[in-house]
């Protein structure tokens, strides 16, 4: 009966996306309403040959991890994909001859840029935050996902959102609103993937068979729930016509640009922020061994923390059109974030008392030791910019970018490559990864990465900073912007280089998982079968 | 914290286990707790001091009764009460007379260099060195006359602008757009062009065909000698320092749909001393002309 209906919707889909395709105002909604078209005739097909099939039923005593390798293999793919882009713009600002002429209005950095920042954040950290969710709220819960084959739904609505994006970036299809650049229709599918997956996830939790909910479940679903709220609120706009990409706020001015940055600070407080500190509180004490550090200090940091970050928006908007008094707030609110901020490096770090000896032998919590600094490095150096008096020199600067990126690539980066180091083995059943060696690699040429593009940023920020300020005796400006822009070349090639490291230290990755689901050594059966399944 | 008596053993955890990860019931640490009070202390009196919490109508205004938007005004009215006497001076003096006056022209070229860098680099370049459509300002090659006057009258009115009545103004034909010569005749007129400012025609003949054309059709702007006239901003043909190009290609598209290069009128944007300041800087960038 399920089969009819999908069938009756599919078709439904595709007919419309035919005559949206047709009656297309511009090439985006076009390229998109044929990729719909494409995607909805194909799973009609699929389900009409699967219709009246026998049916084999999932086993329900076991944790469902079929989407979870799916996962692990979007969020490696999805990596490279976002480091190389990230590491091509670089070299686009060093080199501006790399802005082809042929592939202007596609390829020149203003198009790739958003394709950059979507992919490392939403189709890498995404991909990553969804399947180390599954992961771990099965695990801590005792519990087969909720939902049945709606994780899958989640998976691949999820894989259909980043190619609308992705795809809309490069033909010109955006709202213009930083993270937040897919338009309507895109906005209005993501919106039905994420409510899926808040369900698959709560539905979880419900039936868990533990008494209690883990703190990482706490933070993954504050995670899931602000994320929700904000994409809906941020998102709010009227569309031109039904058959188009452009769209209009609903908000204007200022009122926009605040709901903009309420927005896009709590993308990093609750994506980046507190869904990776989610990720953290599982695979740290896993891969250490070691029991959690404080229960007392998980309560009070995560409740500081999530009542703070939503207030802190405005200090991206200093010495704009908006009214100092919520400068003032947005400042003081992310001063205070400070220590709720550090009690998960605190949490974190301490975790390992005990057991520090491993830095020396277990590459994979090195890489989570460092993410966790880069982590407490982050969270001190944006309260601090978030200062007035220090944001009227770092605002607008590459100080900036080299924040974004040691938060991006140290934490973000190295916590997300921690956990597919732990479960790539445990996932495809193999003793241990193929190469500890590799991963060593992988280490030291992220983290030379990261130091190379934090300090050339550091440099060229805070120089451009000064620059621009710069006046002589008279109250004369001394340098023009062509001029700071001239100085700033050798540190953008230093910074492209960091990069370049930083991708080479994926590409290891990869080929390394790779090789640990098809060459190591696999585990019996009893050990394969204790981790498919909840103990008794 | 690192109390060594106090080893993990002590602690006991919470009782729970979740898929074998325990948690210790250890307390909060000391500087943690410590620092987050400190910084909510502080966040209270610094919301006390500074403009925070909004009313019906506004804001508190806090102790100190600072803004964003006040302190800038501060900073530009302090600047200016100090240069407002040199700005006088600057605005009332004969503009050959600047350049006698030490510290009056000293203060003109910085002043100068900074209004350069803030609205005239992005045509003209940081350096002043122009681009393909922009005149190149450290030349002495002048389409509008390099004189201070001249130079002066430039940037006050601009060229070719919609803006300014007095804005400089001139309009060379599009000879072959608007066909007012023939396709032939214009590779011939281009060949001579090409012969005038000293470089080798892609086809003798032609140039030789060109010289009636040009006497026709030229000279009365770019003179019978091709060197130009800066009364109505004619470029010199014979100087071999082009503005769109001296390739053939960039000739034969000049005549043929010709050229309109276009600057704004500053005097909307600028005040009088800092037109001054500007034009004694462009000046004196290298190809200043002495005053008639």
């Amino acid at each position: 009966m399920l089969n009819y209906i999908k069938l009756i919707v599919l078709g439904l889909v595709a007919i419309f996306a035919m005559i949206a395709a047709s009656y297309a105002r511009d090439v985006a909604y076009q390229v998109h309403a044929i990729i719909i078209l494409a995607v909805a005739a194909g799973m009609f097909i699929w389900t009409l040959r699967h219709t009246d099939e026998p049916v084999v039923a999932a086993p329900q005593n076991e944790y469902m991890d079929n989407v979870i390798r799916a996962g692990v293999i979007a969020t490696a793919f999805w990596g490279v994909v976002g480091f190389a882009a990230g590491t091509f713009i670089a070299f686009q600002l060093a080199f501006p001859a790399l802005n082809f002429d042929w592939a202007q209005g596609y390829a020149n950095f203003g198009r790739l840029r958003p394709l950059h920042t979507s992919a490392v954040i939403f189709a890498f950290g995404g991909n990553a935050l969804i399947a180390t969710s599954f992961y771990v709220v099965q695990r801590t819960s005792a519990a087969r996902l909720w939902g049945g084959n709606t994780a899958w739904f989640v998976f691949w609505g999820y894989q259909l959102f980043i190619v609308l994006a992705a795809t809309g970036y490069l033909l010109g299809g955006t709202q213009s609103k930083e993270y937040a650049e897919p338009e309507w229709y895109v906005d209005l599918w993501l919106t039905v993937v994420w409510l899926a997956y808040l369900a698959i996830f709560v539905g979880t939790i419900v039936k868990r068979k533990e008494p209690h909910i883990y703190v990482a479940n706490w933070f993954f679903l504050s995670f899931i729930l602000t994320v929700a709220m904000l994409h809906v609120f941020n998102n709010l706009s009227i569309p031109v016509s039904i058959w188009g990409s452009k769209s209009v706020q609903v908000f204007s001015g200022v009122q926009d640009a605040m709901t903009q940055w309420w927005y896009g600070h709590n993308a990093v407080g609750f994506f980046l922020t507190a869904g990776f500190l989610g990720m953290m509180y599982y695979f740290v004490p896993k891969q250490a061994e070691r029991p959690v550090f404080s229960y007392k200090l998980s309560i009070i940091h995560f409740w500081a923390l999530i009542f703070l970050y939503i207030w802190a928006g405005p200090h991206h908007l200093h010495y704009t059109a908006l009214p100092d008094w919520a400068s003032t707030l947005g400042m003081v609110f992310s001063i205070i974030l400070w220590m709720p901020s550090w009690g998960g490096m605190i949490n974190g770090l301490m975790t390992l008392s005990g057991a520090w000896d491993k830095l020396r032998t277990d590459p994979v919590i090195r890489m989570m030791v460092i993410s966790i600094g880069f982590y407490g490095m982050s969270t001190f150096e944006g309260p601090m910019m978030s200062i007035r008096a220090v944001n009227s020199l770092s605002h607008y600067t590459d100080w900036t970018i080299g924040h974004v990126h040691s938060g991006a690539l140290g934490w973000n980066g190295m916590i997300t490559f921690g956990a597919l180091y732990y479960l790539v083995p445990k996932l495809w059943n193999r003793e241990r990864l193929y190469s500890n060696q590799l991963v060593s690699w992988h280490f030291w040429l992220a983290t030379i990465g990261i130091v190379l593009y934090a300090a050339s940023m550091w440099v060229t920020g805070i120089m451009e900073g000064l620059m621009w300020r710069e006046v002589d005796a008279n109250g004369f400006l001394v340098w023009s912007f062509a001029d700071t822009v001239g100085a700033k070349f050798p540190m953008y090639v230093v910074r492209a280089l960091g990069g370049v490291m930083f991708v080479a230290g994926a590409l290891i990755m990869v080929y390394n998982l790779w090789m640990t689901a098809k060459a190591a050594p696999a585990v019996d059966a009893e050990a394969a079968n204790a981790h498919a399944t909840p103990a008794e | 914290m690192s109390d060594k008596k106090q080893d993990d053993l002590d602690y006991e955890t919470t009782g729970h286990s979740w898929d074998g990860i325990k948690e210790y019931n250890k307390p909060l640490p000391k500087w943690w707790v410590w620092t987050f009070y400190a910084c909510i202390v502080w966040g209270i009196g610094y919301v006390i001091a500074y403009p925070a919490w909004p009313l019906i109508n506004g804001a508190t205004p806090g102790l100190l009764g600072y803004s964003t938007r006040g302190e800038v005004a501060a900073e530009i009215a302090r600047v200016e009460d100090q240069n407002a006497a040199i700005n006088a001076k600057l605005a009332g003096t004969e503009l050959t007379e600047i350049a006698a006056d030490a510290e009056l022209h000293t203060y003109a070229n910085n002043a100068g260099s900074a209004v350069f860098k803030t609205w005239c680099a992005q045509c003209h370049g940081s350096g002043a060195a122009g681009a393909k459509g922009y005149p190149n300002l450290l030349d002495d090659d002048w389409l509008w006359g390099g004189s201070i006057e001249d130079i002066h009258a430039t940037i006050s009115h601009g060229v070719r602008n919609e803006t300014d009545d007095d804005a400089r103004y001139s309009e060379m034909p599009a000879f072959g757009r608007d066909e007012l010569l023939e396709k032939e005749e214009i590779v011939q007129l281009t060949n001579f062009v090409q012969l005038l400012s000293g470089d080798t025609p892609q086809d003798a003949a032609a140039a030789e065909a060109g010289t009636v054309l040009f006497e026709d059709n030229c000279s009365s702007c770019h003179a019978e000698d091709g060197t130009g006239d800066v009364s109505q901003g004619a470029p010199n043909l014979t100087d071999a320092i082009w503005l769109f190009g001296g390739s053939y290609d960039d000739i034969l598209e000049t005549i043929t749909n010709a050229r309109f290069g276009v600057m704004p009128s500053w005097t909307e944007r600028l005040d009088e001393a800092e037109i001054r300041a500007v034009a004694s800087y462009v000046h004196g960038l290298g190809g200043g002309e002495a005053s008639e």
